[in-house]
């Protein structure tokens, strides 16, 4: 038996058989979709907190007409209670005193008491209600004063909605349904996890050669096998253990995706969520957003699951697997190279700086390649073999000619050849080294050792 | 038959040479203890037999043929710098290290049962390897080192971390592995365990090998012609029969018996010296100091550093 293979699976098994990885695994994706669903739900759910607000209108335009929402009530008091609620509001079941005052609408101010500060939700819905009821007043005089009967209905008719429906055009000339803001979210999502599984497995590795240094056990292995087969041996482990972890959560996310398409089809629960969502973002006193939200039709959530097929999937995963591949084992290879060249963590640290920064520049060409993935930033990024695995992966939702894919492949392919052969370089000497901590310049020389 | 033999081998790392010339030369059977002190490159020379390092020159041959890639498959080797996985069952562990030496699943399983059981450490098999001694893993790495029934078997330093009984029942399966036709390389700073166990020597000291033989002969060699002497009657009567030719180291009287150690200068036979001895006093012992491998170790380094 082959024994890079030996090695392999025993890195593989030793890892996927824990049960920290299942946990991980099954976790990671519900954490996920709880973040983006759980804020929504808890919106719809908080309706037995309502405050009762007390309100003396001197102007009198607003009697009866503030509307309640689930977070707040209104109700009218008369000007004799007034000094005793102000006075002892503490005692009483109002949350707060809003004070209109007579000439509201020169003045446009108006006072609300409260023991503590109010809350953001409370005031928001009485700025809306205010400015909402005085608008309308406004325009009603308006349009009495000018004596046009219709001029309402031609304000309203002024109004405009567009909707921009993006087709991709295939080569085949059959084109699809897409969206930006989709395309946005997968290639943001695919360069984030790429960043993230290289530079988890990555240290996993770095972890792994460390652990195998301080055991001592590396010499009773490498007495029996090549040094270069025990390094790739574990790193390929550990990209099978990445590998298997983003094909669980593959399954699992088509599934829930699936189960979201058959449940929520008709759209009522999609609706009911958008109407919370809305209500969220309205929170933020973003009004415009909001109304555009609660004017969301009944159909939209098929039509965000016709633009989500839109996209190639297909394509992406693969391509997301051979990007993954590389690019970890390109940085992994390093990271072996460097762990062990050291003798414990702290040693390591001086070295991983370099290795990551990298890394860490791909994830800030992230934010501005998805706005603009055809820039030169983006293709540059995307071909230098260093940031390519991130960047392209951004990039491929939005749809890149095919053999700018292959070119930065090969390039990345070649790159990573050379690079494991120069860790192994360090590796089969350096594995071997205790003592003191070795320099780039030392690290240089390991590599031009003959054996 | 010879078995084993390193020529002419040079190794130099970018400036610090850690082997000269060096040349040795086991035959097959042998207990063979390569000896010096700390830094005298006796690692290095075993890292190419290993096969984890390679030579600058010289050759290393097994068997008569040039030492090969799959030989690592007939040596056994138990490093001074020795570890297991801590995190990792001992069983499944010691399954990993014969399945890396070349031996199959079941064969692996069945040697070990063997072991196990003759180390009586079968409740071992499922426990971590951090949750056993020191002492116990090295009984396990020591397992791990001799399962795939290696002809050439190199130990360094195995004893320690062994209590004298453990020690000894290692001793017992190193000499009863030589039994059964391994060859076996021993590298140990504990000089009497040598003189127990090893057949044959070589001492490398500053790279370059300044010693080598049967353990006998090379005790032998560095003896200095000093006999230790203990008898009843008078001192006068033999100082002038030895007369001149020997020494008298030290003379001490004691009330039932007298003890005296004499050099002998000019390499008289020990049973002629002894004929004058007899006619002189009345001997109650009589024996020749032969070195220890200890005194050995010593004084030649120490001549080796001037």
């Amino acid at each position: 038996m082959n024994k890079t293979y030996i090695i392999f699976k025993r890195e593989y098994l030793t890892r996927v058989t824990k049960k920290s990885f299942l946990i991980m695994t099954l976790l990671m994706p519900i954490l996920m979709g709880a973040l983006m669903f759980l804020p929504g739900y808890l919106m719809t759910r908080e309706n037995d907190k309502a405050e009762t607000i007390a309100v003396l209108d001197r102007s009198t335009l607003f009697l009866g007409q503030l509307e309640d929402s689930k977070s707040t009530k209104f109700q009218f008091i008369p000007e004799a209670d007034y000094n005793k609620i102000k006075d002892n509001l503490k005692n009483t079941e109002y949350y707060a005193l809003l004070e209109i005052p007579q000439n509201i609408l020169t003045l446009n101010k108006v006072m609300v008491f409260s023991t503590k500060q109010i809350n953001l939700d409370v005031k928001n819905h009485i700025d809306w209600q205010l400015e909402k009821k005085m608008e309308d007043q406004k325009r009603a005089d308006l349009i009495s004063r000018i004596g046009i009967p219709d001029l309402e209905q031609q304000i309203q008719s002024t109004k405009a909605k567009i909707s921009v429906e993006t087709i991709k055009v295939g080569d085949d000339g059959v084109g699809k349904k897409g969206s930006t803001e989709i395309a946005m979210g997968v290639g943001y999502a695919a360069g984030f996890i790429i960043y993230f599984f290289v530079f988890f497995y990555g240290s996993m590795v770095m972890r792994g050669v460390l652990e195998e240094k301080q055991n001592r056990i590396v010499e009773v292995i490498i007495s029996s096998v090549k040094p270069v087969q025990l390094m790739m041996g574990k790193i390929l482990g550990l990209a099978a253990v990445g590998l298997t972890q983003f094909l669980i959560w593959i399954i699992l996310v088509s599934g829930i995706f699936m189960g979201a398409k058959s449940m929520f089809g008709s759209g009522d629960a999609m609706q009911q969520m958008a109407k919370a969502q809305s209500e969220n973002v309205m929170m933020g006193n973003n009004q415009a957003a909001a109304q555009m939200m609660q004017t969301m039709e009944p159909n939209q959530f098929d039509k965000i699951v016709e633009q989500i097929e839109g996209i190639n999937f297909p394509l992406i995963i693969i391509c997301f697997i051979v990007f993954f591949i590389l690019g970890y084992l390109l940085y992994s290879s390093m990271m072996a190279a460097v762990a062990s060249a050291v003798d414990s963590e702290e040693d390591m640290q001086q070295f991983m700086l370099p290795i990551t920064i990298p890394l860490v520049v791909a994830i800030i060409l992230l934010m501005s390649v998805v706005k603009n993935p055809e820039g030169s930033l983006a293709l540059w990024g995307s071909m230098i073999p260093f940031t390519s695995p991130i960047i392209m992966m951004v990039r491929i939702p939005f749809g890149v000619p095919w053999y700018e894919i292959i070119i930065s492949m090969v390039v990345l392919a070649l790159s990573t050849y050379g690079m494991i052969w120069i860790a192994a370089k360090i590796y089969r000497t350096g594995i071997l080294m205790y003592g003191k901590k070795p320099t780039w310049g030392e690290l240089g020389k390991w590599i031009k050792y003959k054996n | 038959m010879e078995f084993f033999k390193a020529e002419n081998v040079n190794k130099n790392f970018s400036g610090f040479q850690a082997l000269t010339d060096v040349t040795i030369s086991i035959d097959q059977g042998q207990v063979f203890g390569l000896l010096g002190p700390n830094g005298a490159g006796k690692t290095t020379l075993i890292r190419i037999i290993n096969q984890i390092t390679a030579p600058d020159s010289g050759l290393v041959y097994l068997e008569g043929r040039p030492l090969k890639a799959d030989d690592i498959y007939n040596i056994g080797y138990l490093p001074e710098e020795r570890g297991l996985y801590k995190k990792m069952k001992v069983g499944e562990q010691a399954l990993y290290l014969a399945q890396l030496k070349g031996l199959d699943r079941r064969t692996a399983l069945k040697r070990l049962k063997y072991w196990f059981e003759k180390f009586e450490i079968q409740s071992w098999w499922d426990k971590k390897l951090q949750d056993l001694s020191k002492g116990m893993q090295q009984k396990v790495q020591f397992v791990c080192t001799i399962l795939h029934e290696p002809k050439l078997l190199i130990f360094d330093e195995p004893f320690t971390g062994f209590d004298p009984i453990n020690t000894n029942l290692l001793k017992q399966e190193i000499l009863n592995l030589r039994e059964k036709g391994a060859t076996i390389i021993f590298s140990t700073h504990n000089m009497s365990s040598v003189e127990e166990i090893c057949d044959h020597i070589a001492l490398l000291d500053k790279s370059k090998k300044i010693l080598d033989g049967n353990i006998h002969d090379v005790k032998a060699k560095f003896k200095t012609n000093t006999f230790d002497l203990v008898y009843r009657g008078d001192f006068g009567k033999i100082s002038s029969s030895l007369d001149r030719r020997f020494e008298v180291v030290t003379h001490v009287e004691k009330p039932h018996f007298n003890e005296l150690t004499i050099r002998n200068g000019n390499g008289i036979n020990n049973n002629d010296l002894l004929q004058i001895l007899v006619s002189q006093a009345e001997i109650v012992s009589f024996s020749e100091r032969i070195p220890s491998m200890n005194e050995v170790f010593i004084q030649v380094v120490e001549e080796n550093k001037q």
